[in-house]
C-alpha cells in the first residue's frame, strides 16, 4: 500500500468512526462493558506505542540511550506539568545533544 | 441582578467566558499539530500527504499511531487498525455529544469531523446545553484551523531538515504518547470517581477496584507489547495489546 492509501483510508475510517456516534442508537451508552473498553482502549494502545517506540526496532530489540534519556526527560517534564510541546521538544533535545556530544 | 432560574437564552458574560474558554484550549492543542507535522515526515510521509492526514483524519492518537507505527516498520495494515482502534473513541464521544448537540444535515457532518477529545470534554464539562454547544464548536474549530496549519510549518520544517534522528526525532514520538497517555488515565480515573459518587457505599468500594483498572491495563499492556516485539511483525504488538484488553474487558467484570 502506498502512502496516500493509508492516508486516505485513515482519513475515511476515522471519521466513519466519528460519525457512527451520531447515528448509532443512545441505548448503547447503557452498556458498562461497551464504554470500559473503548474507555480503556487508547490506555493499553499508547502503553504499547511507548514500549515500541522507545526499545524497538523492526522486529527486534533495540537499547538507544540517547533515545531512552529522552523519553526520561519527557518523563521528567510530564510529572512537572509541563505544556505538551515543552515535553516533545525536551525529549528530541535531549537525543540530540546526547548524541551531539 | 438575578436572573431568573431556568431561563433559556444566554447570558451575554457567560457566552464570552465560554467561548474564550474554548478559544484557549484550542490555542493550546491545536499547536501540537507541529510534532505530528514532523513525526509523519520522519515516519516517510510527504508533507503533502501528512497535511490530507491532518484535514480528514483529524484525530491526533490515530495520527500519531499510523505515523509511529509505519515508522517502525509495521505493515500499513497494523497501522490501520491500530488508528482505528485508537479512533473508536471518538464513536463514544459522538454518542454522548449526539444528545447535546442536536445537529441534522451538513452540520451534523461537521460536527461528526470536529468530535476528538478536547472538543467533547469542553461542551460536557458545561451545565447548559447552549453554553455546551458553544464550547464544542469554538474548541473545534479553532483547534481544526491551528491544527492543520501547525502540520503543515512541522511536516514542511522537518522535511528541510534533513536526517530526524540527528534532530532526536525518534525520542520525540514515544515523549508524545507519554504526553497522550497521562492524560488519559487521569481522565478514566476522575470519570469512574464521579460515577461511583452515585452509588451506595457497598459499590463504591467495587468501583474502586475497576477505577484503578487503567494503571494495570496500561502496564500489562506495555508487557504484552514487549514480549510479542522479537516474536511478531512490527506493528502487531501494539494490535495484540489492543486485543488482548478488549478480551479481558469483555471477560467477567470484577467482583
Amino acid at each position: 500500500m502506498t502512502g496516500w492509501t493509508v492516508v486516505l483510508a485513515s482519513g475515511a475510517g476515522c471519521y466513519a468512526l466519528k460519525l457512527a456516534g451520531y447515528a448509532l442508537p443512545q441505548r448503547l451508552l447503557a452498556r458498562p462493558g461497551l464504554r470500559r473498553v473503548i474507555g480503556l482502549l487508547p490506555v493499553a494502545l499508547l502503553s504499547a506505542l511507548i514500549v515500541v517506540q522507545s526499545v524497538a526496532d523492526g522486529s527486534r530489540y533495540d537499547i538507544n540511550l540517547p533515545r531512552l534519556a529522552g523519553l526520561a526527560v519527557a518523563g521528567l517534564a510530564l510529572w512537572r506539568r509541563a505544556p505538551f510541546l515543552v515535553v516533545v521538544v525536551s525529549a528530541a533535545a535531549t537525543a540530540a545533544l546526547l548524541r551531539a556530544g | 441582578m438575578p436572573v431568573a432560574a431556568g431561563a433559556e437564552p444566554v447570558e451575554d458574560g457567560e457566552r464570552r467566558r465560554t467561548v474564550r474558554d474554548s478559544l484557549g484550549v484550542g490555542v493550546a492543542v491545536g499547536v501540537y499539530g507541529v510534532a505530528f507535522g514532523a513525526a509523519s515526515v520522519a515516519a516517510g510521509f510527504t508533507p503533502a500527504q501528512t497535511s490530507v492526514s491532518s484535514l480528514l483524519t483529524f484525530t491526533g492518537g490515530s495520527q500519531f499511531a499510523i505515523a509511529g507505527v509505519v515508522a517502525g516498520g509495521g505493515s500499513a495494515l497494523a497501522a490501520l487498525g491500530s488508528g482505528y482502534l485508537l479512533g473508536a473513541r471518538n464513536t463514544l464521544y459522538g454518542l454522548r455529544l449526539a444528545a447535546v448537540l442536536p445537529t441534522r444535515g451538513w452540520r451534523r457532518w461537521l460536527a461528526a469531523l470536529l468530535t476528538i477529545d478536547e472538543s467533547t470534554a469542553m461542551a460536557l464539562s458545561q451545565r447548559r446545553p447552549a453554553l455546551a454547544r458553544v464550547a464544542f464548536w469554538w474548541t473545534g474549530s479553532c483547534i481544526y484551523l491551528l491544527w492543520n496549519l501547525s502540520t503543515l510549518l512541522g511536516a514542511v520544517g522537518a522535511s528541510a531538515l534533513g536526517d530526524p534522528k540527528r534532530f532526536g526525532l525518534d525520542a520525540a514520538i514515544p515523549a508524545a504518547f507519554l504526553a497522550l497517555l497521562i492524560p488519559q488515565i487521569k481522565v478514566r480515573r476522575a470519570e469512574q470517581f464521579s460515577e461511583s459518587k452515585k452509588l451506595p457505599i457497598s459499590d463504591i468500594r467495587r468501583s474502586w477496584l475497576q477505577l484503578s483498572a487503567a494503571i494495570p491495563i496500561a502496564l500489562l499492556a506495555a508487557v504484552v507489547a514487549l514480549v510479542l516485539i522479537p516474536l511478531t511483525p512490527p506493528g502487531v504488538p501494539v494490535l495484540a495489546a489492543g486485543s488482548a484488553l478488549v478480551l479481558l474487558a469483555f471477560g467477567p467484570a470484577p467482583t
